[in-house]
């Protein structure tokens, strides 16, 4: 009886509660993540920290500078990588495609560990300055890894079809990691700490100051995201269909893969390779949104990233005894059960891959 | 009125040449089935036309405007397509398919206007495919499908319909239907559409202008030209069939042995 009354519910005014309702739980785990911890912040001193800096410098110091900076790294990341899902699932008709499963975060690793290992002969200064964690260095090694494996990538879509690309984009995943695990060998000890503390993934690595960097290029693929929106739901049916309903499918790809790009890179550069949030976050929007229309999926699509994205690193600042969690592990546990789900109950997605 | 002026088809690579010297010119309002043997070059016939690909050489025009020189969104509003693929995509219905259709009329984030909505329910009440408008494309039958795909082209609007073997997933029934429709469009709202099919005897039967595609070359005429009815003799003549004029049908010859 239950499921009759909410199938009877009109869709629009059932996906307006289901995002209403994603919205307020977003707001209190974010809530949940400014006040709790290591240290647990009762609401006066979290208010206090946030309206009366003075009074309170310890609290201050935590929400200000180490949880709030946190947070909104997380929302960013989700949304970015949310959409980056939304733009290559369409772009290469691929359900399982994301940055992770196609091999791009794998060109990211690479990318930071040669500059890892570099800095390593270049000698101590070199290193003192990675070990700053977020340097340019691992910025650029990531930029630069993302970008090459995503036009290798690209090119292969075209003389291959899906599974094959999917092998092969995991197959990289496995030479990247047997490379970086040589390379790695050849860099000093601080190096391979600098490495493997990216690799893990965090959102706790960022400052106010980085925000910047993180935000700008998000916003300029999201523009790009929504200018190519209309042209990649023709691209929904094949670039035969696209081109013959007016779209400039050359284009458009170039355009697309500039969005994965921009939004991908520096999330991976500053917060390590954040692997599932791309390959399922797209699947819950088409089953809020109730349709693969891009435009209607692009919000969507952000919302529930920036929700994944906070309750994953929620769990993994939870005040556990030792250490903190790894984020890719929480995501993981979530992300690769969904995966195997679909595929299982999905018939339609079975046969398109 | 759709032009093709010493129009060579074919592909820079190893294919080659694949049709050379193609002269026709089809007026508003016609249906013109295109017929042809496996291979010969039909669908790079109908693709040229369609502005997929450029020509090797000669010039497509329509209403004096050539279809190669200008951009494909355009181009869009004056030739749709309906190729054979099967497609398929998680997540879309039927109905979002034909508004897909509206994209070349659409501003950049594809908002339907009051004009769009009503082109695409005219275009699924002539098909018939309101009732399942609704339902994703994913689960619907082939032949369901395949009448989501030519709404999607009615919703285009546009002066050219070309639809490439779009019959092979339809049974006999449904074929009658579809090309009967098809016909009737060409007719009620003076539209061209060109059709190749496989269903030579049905073609003959509804086409207004027939297009034999052979050797290179493009016959055309209507069914009951003697040019025609010779081109249909050598390109389909086989040492056991034999296509008979009179009956508009092919018939088994004589066991020789």
């Amino acid at each position: 009886m239950k499921n009759n009354s909410i199938s009877q519910l009109n869709p629009a005014v059932l996906q307006q509660v289901i995002v209403t309702a994603c919205i307020l739980c977003l707001m209190m785990i974010i809530l949940f993540n400014l006040s709790f911890g290591q240290v647990a912040l009762g609401l006066d001193r979290l208010s206090l920290a946030v309206f009366a800096p003075d009074t309170d410098p310890v609290a201050t110091q935590i929400v200000r500078d180490i949880r709030l900076p946190r947070i909104l790294t997380g929302l960013i990341a989700g949304a970015a990588l949310g959409i980056s899902g939304v733009l290559m699932q369409a772009l290469f008709r691929n359900p399982m495609a994301d940055a992770w499963s196609l091999g791009l975060l794998a060109g990211g690793q690479l990318g930071v560990a040669l500059i890892v290992t570099a800095a390593a002969f270049a000698g101590p200064a070199a290193l003192a300055f990675l070990t700053a964690f977020q340097g340019v260095g691992l910025t650029a090694g990531a930029i630069i890894g993302v970008t090459v494996f995503a036009f290798i990538m690209a090119g292969l879509s075209r003389r291959v079809n899906n599974i094959t690309l999917l092998v092969v984009g995991l197959m990289l995943g496995f030479t990247v990691q047997g490379l970086v695990s040589i390379v790695m060998h050849f860099a000093n000890r601080i190096g391979g700490r600098v490495f493997s503390g990216w690799n893990d993934g965090t959102f706790a690595g960022t400052e106010f100051a980085d925000l910047g960097f993180i935000l700008v290029p998000t916003l300029i693929g999201l523009l790009i995201a929504c200018f190519s929106a209309k042209g990649l739901s023709a691209m929904l049916l094949g670039e035969t269909y696209a081109r013959s309903m007016g779209a400039e499918v050359k284009k458009l790809r170039w355009l697309t893969l500039a969005a994965v790009v921009l939004l991908v890179a520096p999330i991976t550069a500053y917060c390590g390779p954040i692997t599932f949030i791309g390959l399922i976050v797209p699947h819950f929007a088409r089953a809020i949104a109730r349709t693969s229309q891009i435009v209607k999926l692009l919000p969507i699509a952000a919302l529930c990233g920036a929700l994944l994205a906070t309750i994953a690193d929620a769990i993994v600042h939870l005040p556990w005894d030792q250490h903190f969690l790894h984020l890719n592990a929480i995501l993981a546990l979530v992300g690769a059960p969904v995966v195997i789900g679909l595929l299982l109950t999905n018939q339609g997605l079975r046969g398109r891959i | 009125m759709l032009k093709l002026t010493n129009l060579c088809a074919g592909y820079a690579g190893p294919r080659g040449k694949v049709l050379s010297n193609v002269a026709l010119s089809v007026a508003a309002g016609t249906f013109v089935c295109v017929v042809g043997r496996n291979g010969v070059g039909k669908s790079t016939l109908l693709r040229t036309i369609s502005g997929l690909q450029g020509p090797l050489m000669g010039e497509v025009s329509l209403n004096q405007v050539n279809l190669h020189e200008m951009t494909a969104q355009s181009r869009a509003r004056l030739i749709s397509v309906v190729t054979t693929d099967r497609i398929s995509s998680p997540g879309l219905t039927a109905r979002d398919v034909i508004e897909l259709g509206r994209q070349p009329y659409t501003n950049w984030r594809g908002q339907l206007t009051q004009a769009d909505k009503a082109a695409v329910e005219n275009a699924m009440h002539r098909l018939n495919t309101k009732r399942f408008a609704d339902k994703p494309l994913d689960g619907l039958s082939d032949g369901e499908r395949q009448r989501v795909m030519i709404s999607r082209a009615l919703a285009q609007n546009a002066d050219v319909m070309v639809l490439d073997e779009i019959t092979a997933f339809l049974d006999l029934p449904g074929r009658v239907e579809v090309m009967s429709l098809l016909r009737r469009y060409a007719h009620t709202s003076e539209k061209i559409v060109l059709l190749s099919s496989h269903d030579l005897e049905l073609s003959l039967e509804l086409a207004d202008q027939i297009w034999i595609v052979d050797d290179g070359k493009v016959v055309c005429g209507s069914a009951t030209d003697k040019t025609v009815q010779n081109a249909l003799s050598s390109a389909f003549d086989t040492s056991d069939v034999a296509y008979d004029p009179s009956r508009r049908q092919f018939k088994l010859k004589q066991a020789s042995s």
